[in-house]
Formats: structure tokens, C-alpha cells, sequence
């Protein structure tokens, strides 16, 4: 029957063809290729980064020659690479979250659990005080001058100094666990939210300002009906910062608490026992969950906007 | 506040004596300055100007003669630098805090994360009337405006003439007496417009109001008008005032009889007057 395997064959064909059509007028094509392309210099740059330490337990092991294939390989099964393969790194994650009941202290979704805890909370925090201050800047003149220097100042400080200060004070009085782990993710996403929400409080055009005051409308009606909605693409797009330095906040808070949980202490962990494989999960993990976190705040903006003509 | 009060207080036994004999807006010697990095800007000198109610008035002048800042300090939008305004026989201020007038800007200034029925309703709220009030009254503007059926829509999706006629609507939706309209039609077609002027007259017509109207157009403040206000700038002043004897039932074609003709003629010799001294000066 040669007639239909020609006809499978084209319609094969038009199918592959379609497919490539699309591939190009969509996002998948650059999408995969700059994972592609990430992922080969990985590749490339763990071979390179681990290959000194292979050569040398061949000549610890006697070895005169060895062949390239055989270093290329065994790159990438070291126990403990400079530069884990990323192969490694997805056997290190299906390990410690597949295939770990969640509620194990050697579940990585458990460790990640405890961090989001207290980045959401700090988030929820920060926002709070973020909003807070750039209503109280918007509304007093003489603020802008007072509190502007300082918040700018407040971020200067690395948080890697500041957040064991943070810790050792709160300790003092008695607050450990969550509380302080979500005041370090608070202080560093306060900023990006007072930054986005003074723009954005300040965002209407005069002439929608003079409407309100046609109306008669006091400082909280103002507030109420016109600065806050207008202000809410400014949010949005200062939550999405927020959100993610909510969970560096909370990893970076879980490193001078010798915390016994969360991704922090698992990337202490990883780096007492020179544990490049569990560091580099912890890794990825922590960006997974920071990218989540990031989507869901573009699904709730998503959501207003079908509530608010397009205008969140 | 306490100074609010007292003005109130003013306006009710002014309103009990003189009852509807009140103007609706009185201007007297009425200057406005002002002061840039420069040289003083003379926006306003020496105007005075009284409109009773019931009016239909246009201010008509080239750009920068000071209309639209006269309209501003009506509404209490811009301050004077001298003489007094009464705005129903009490301040601006006042009459801006007792929600005495509805203004439409040049452009809608629609809120673009409301819909046009919650457009609407936006004063309403803001005075704090209850929901079944608002929804009844905006049912009525839009009515007047002829929206009707477009209540869930949102501003980008409605024409620029549509968004206008929705601003309209909102000003008339708290039901003001002194209605202060600032080139509304101005970035529309001519087409758009003269439907628009025609809608405007008829619902001055139904509703009694008083209509304080800028533009830059003669035919559209001769159409619209009972009376006529010849601006002329720098400093921006009253040229000329002309009380239009053109009945009020008046439709479009009437832009083609002579007396008609005869009060474009005498805005625009008013107009060029104006330039003239304009020139000397400059």
C-alpha cells in the first residue's frame, strides 16, 4: 500500500508543519530556546568547574590516562561537584519532594512550607506599612521630607547585616520562631510598595483631582474613590518586587537564627557539609516559590481587572 | 469651619429676602493675578458681570482670555486676587461645600475603572445618598443624555461624544441649578457637536437650569445662547455682553435668519475689537 504511506506520510508532514508554524509565531520558540541555552552552559560550565577535581583523584588514584568521555561523565556524578549538572540537581528535587512524605524535616516541601509562612506573613506585613506610609507621605507635605531619607537609608543597609541585629533584638524580648523571620522579609518589602503606592496615589490627572473637589469630597472620599483605584497598577507592579524579596527576606532571616527548618537552613546546611547538590535544590526551590508567589499576585491583578474595565 | 457656618447663615436670610430675584451669579470688579517666576500674568481685570437664573450664558474669547479661569473661580476651582464673586448670593466656597453647581470639564474625566452607570453614580456617593436613589436618578441622566442600555460599559469602550454626553450626565445626576460647562464639545466633529448643542438646549429648556457655557465657537454660543459674553485676553477681560432676542424654541436652522447673522456678526466685531487692543499693546 504504498498510496496511504504516502498520504500518512504528508499529512505527517502538513502536522510537523503546522507545528513548526506555530512554534515560530509563539512564545515556545524563544522560550526554549534561551532554556536550551541555559541549560547547555550549565552543562558546559559544570564539566569545566568540575573537571580539575576529577583529573585530580585520577592522579590520586594513579591514573595516567584517561579517556575525555569517561572525565565528561564523571563530572556530573560527583557526590560533591563545584557546579552540580542540572540532571543532578532534578534527581536532588524528585528525591526530596516526590518521593519524601511531606511532612519529613528531609522533605524539601517542608522546608519550603516553613519559609513561605513567614515570607507571606512578612509580605502582608510590609505591604501594610508600605501602604501606610506612602498614604501618610502623600497626604503631609512636611512627611515627604522627614520619612523619605530614611526609607531610602533603611535600604541601603544590607540586609545581611542588619537582619542578625534584628534577630539577636527581637530574641531578647522574647520573639523568636516566625515573628522575627517575617520583620526582616517586612523591612525589605515595605520599600518597593511606599515607592510604587506614592506614584501611584499621585498618579491622577488634575482635572479628575478638581472633579472631587466639585464635589465637595473630603480627604478620605479623595482617597476612597479616586487615588486608591488609580493607584492600583502602581501596586501591583510593586507587589511583584515586594513578594519576591518577601522570600529572600525570610531565607536570609533563617540564616543567622541557626533555624532548624526552611530553606535557609538548608542552604546552611548544605554549605557545612559542602552539599552543592542540596544547595543548589534549595536553590531552585526557593525560585519556584518566589515565581509562584509573583504569579499569583498577576492572577489577582488579573482578576481586578476583569472587575475594573481593564483599569488595575 | 466656623466662618462656613456663619456664611450659611448669610444665605438663608439673603434667600428668604430676596427669594428667586437672586442672581445666580454675580461678579463685581473681579481681578485675578498670577504671580509667575517672571512677571505677573493678568488673567482677570476688572470684571463684573451678574446672570440671573434661568440663563442661558456663552463666554466666547480667542485661548488665553481668562474664560475658562472665570468659570474656575465660579466653582471655586481658582482663587480671585480681588473683588468678590456670589455664587447664589453666597461664596463660591460655600456654594462649592452646598454642592450648588455640577461642572463638565473639556475633557469627560470619566474614571476608567468605573463603569458608566458607577460614573455616575460617583457624586451621588459621595453626597451619600442610598443605592436605590442613585440607581433611579442615573437611570433618569442617562435618559436625558439618550445612554440609555450602555450602563455596564466601560469609558474606553464608548465614542469621545459618548464619554461627554456620560460627564453631562453625571453633573446632572445631583440635580444642580447652576450648571458650568467648560468647552464640553470642543475636541468633537462638528457633526457630533451640533447634535449635541440641539440635546443641550432641549434639556436647558426641560430642566430650567442655568447653563454657564465656554467656547470658542460663534455659531455654537449664538445657537445655545440668551446671552453672550465677548471676552478678550491679556488681561482677560468683558468686551461685550449681548442679550440674544432669539426665542428660546430654537432648532438648528435658525442659523440661516438674519438675526441670527446679525448677533454672530456683532460677537465677532467684538472679538476683533478685542484683538485690536490686544495689538496696540503688544
Amino acid at each position: 500500500m504504498p498510496g496511504t504511506a504516502m498520504m500518512t506520510s504528508m499529512s505527517e508532514w502538513h502536522s510537523v508543519r503546522t507545528m513548526l508554524t506555530r512554534l515560530a509565531k509563539g512564545a515556545t520558540l524563544p522560550v526554549a530556546t534561551v532554556l536550551l541555552f541555559i541549560l547547555a552552559l550549565w552543562y558546559a560550565g559544570a564539566v569545566k568547574l568540575n573537571a580539575p577535581l576529577v583529573q585530580d583523584q585520577y592522579e590520586r588514584a594513579g591514573r595516567g590516562s584517561w579517556a575525555w568521555s569517561e572525565l565528561v561523565s564523571d563530572t556530573m556524578t560527583m557526590e560533591r561537584p563545584i557546579l552540580p549538572a542540572p540532571h543532578q540537581v532534578l534527581l536532588e528535587l524528585d528525591r526530596s519532594v516526590l518521593q519524601t512524605a511531606i511532612t519529613s524535616r528531609r522533605s524539601l516541601v517542608y522546608h519550603a512550607w516553613v519559609t513561605l509562612e513567614s515570607a507571606l506573613f512578612g509580605f502582608a506585613l510590609g505591604t501594610l506599612l508600605g501602604i501606610g506610609l506612602a498614604i501618610m507621605i502623600v497626604h503631609v507635605a512636611s512627611l515627604q521630607r522627614a520619612l523619605m531619607p530614611w526609607i531610602i537609608a533603611s535600604q541601603t543597609v544590607p540586609i545581611l547585616a542588619i537582619a542578625p541585629m534584628i534577630v539577636v533584638v527581637l530574641g531578647s524580648l522574647g520573639l523568636v520562631g516566625l515573628l522575627p523571620k517575617a520583620i526582616i522579609s517586612a523591612y525589605l518589602c515595605f520599600f518597593p510598595v511606599t515607592i510604587s503606592m506614592v506614584k501611584g496615589l499621585t498618579s491622577p490627572e488634575p482635572i479628575q483631582l478638581d472633579l472631587m473637589r466639585t464635589y465637595s469630597a473630603s480627604t478620605t472620599q479623595t482617597l476612597r474613590y479616586l487615588r486608591l483605584p488609580a493607584s492600583l497598577p502602581f501596586l501591583f507592579a510593586g507587589l511583584k518586587v515586594a513578594i519576591s524579596l518577601a522570600v529572600v527576606g525570610a531565607i536570609v532571616g533563617e540564616l543567622p537564627t541557626g533555624a532548624q527548618a526552611g530553606l535557609g537552613a538548608r542552604l546552611l546546611a548544605g554549605s557545612y557539609y559542602g552539599q552543592t547538590v542540596q544547595i543548589w535544590s534549595a536553590l531552585i526551590m526557593a525560585s519556584i516559590l518566589a515565581g509562584g508567589c509573583v504569579g499569583l499576585i498577576g492572577g489577582i491583578q488579573r482578576g481586578l481587572n476583569r472587575r475594573f474595565g481593564g483599569a488595575a | 469651619m466656623v466662618a462656613v457656618l456663619e456664611e450659611r447663615d448669610v444665605m438663608t436670610s439673603v434667600e428668604t429676602t430676596k427669594g428667586n430675584a437672586m442672581p445666580a451669579v454675580d461678579i463685581s470688579g473681579v481681578n485675578l493675578v498670577f504671580q509667575t517666576a517672571d512677571t505677573p500674568v493678568y488673567a482677570l481685570a476688572d470684571v463684573n458681570l451678574t446672570i440671573p437664573r434661568g440663563e442661558f450664558v456663552s463666554f466666547i474669547g480667542p485661548s488665553g482670555c481668562g474664560k475658562t479661569t472665570l468659570l474656575r473661580v465660579i466653582a471655586d476651582l481658582q482663587q480671585v486676587t480681588g473683588g468678590e464673586v456670589r455664587v447664589n448670593g453666597v461664596s463660591p466656597q460655600t456654594a462649592r461645600l452646598d454642592r450648588a453647581y455640577g461642572y463638565v470639564f473639556q475633557a469627560p474625566a470619566l474614571y476608567p475603572w468605573r463603569s458608566i452607570l458607577r460614573n455616575i453614580t460617583l457624586p451621588l456617593e459621595i453626597i451619600g445618598l442610598p443605592k436605590a436613589e442613585r440607581l433611579a436618578r442615573a437611570k433618569r441622566v442617562l435618559d436625558l443624555v439618550n445612554l440609555t442600555g450602555f450602563e455596564k460599559k466601560f469609558p474606553w469602550q464608548l465614542s469621545g461624544g459618548m464619554q461627554q454626553r456620560v460627564s453631562i450626565a453625571r453633573a446632572l445626576s445631583v440635580d444642580p441649578e447652576l450648571l458650568l460647562m467648560d468647552e464640553p464639545f470642543g475636541a468633537l466633529d462638528e457633526i457630533i457637536r451640533d447634535h449635541l448643542n440641539e440635546q443641550l438646549l432641549d434639556l436647558w429648556r426641560r430642566t430650567g437650569k442655568t447653563l454657564l457655557f465656554v467656547t470658542h465657537s460663534i455659531p455654537e454660543a449664538v445657537f445655545l445662547s440668551t446671552k453672550i459674553v465677548v471676552m478678550s485676553p491679556r488681561p482677560g477681560r468683558i468686551i461685550d455682553v449681548i442679550d440674544s432676542n432669539l426665542p428660546r424654541d430654537r432648532k438648528l436652522d435658525i442659523r440661516e435668519t438674519p438675526e441670527f447673522v446679525a448677533i454672530a456678526h456683532r460677537v465677532r466685531e467684538g472679538l476683533r475689537a478685542g484683538h485690536s487692543y490686544d495689538d496696540q499693546h503688544v
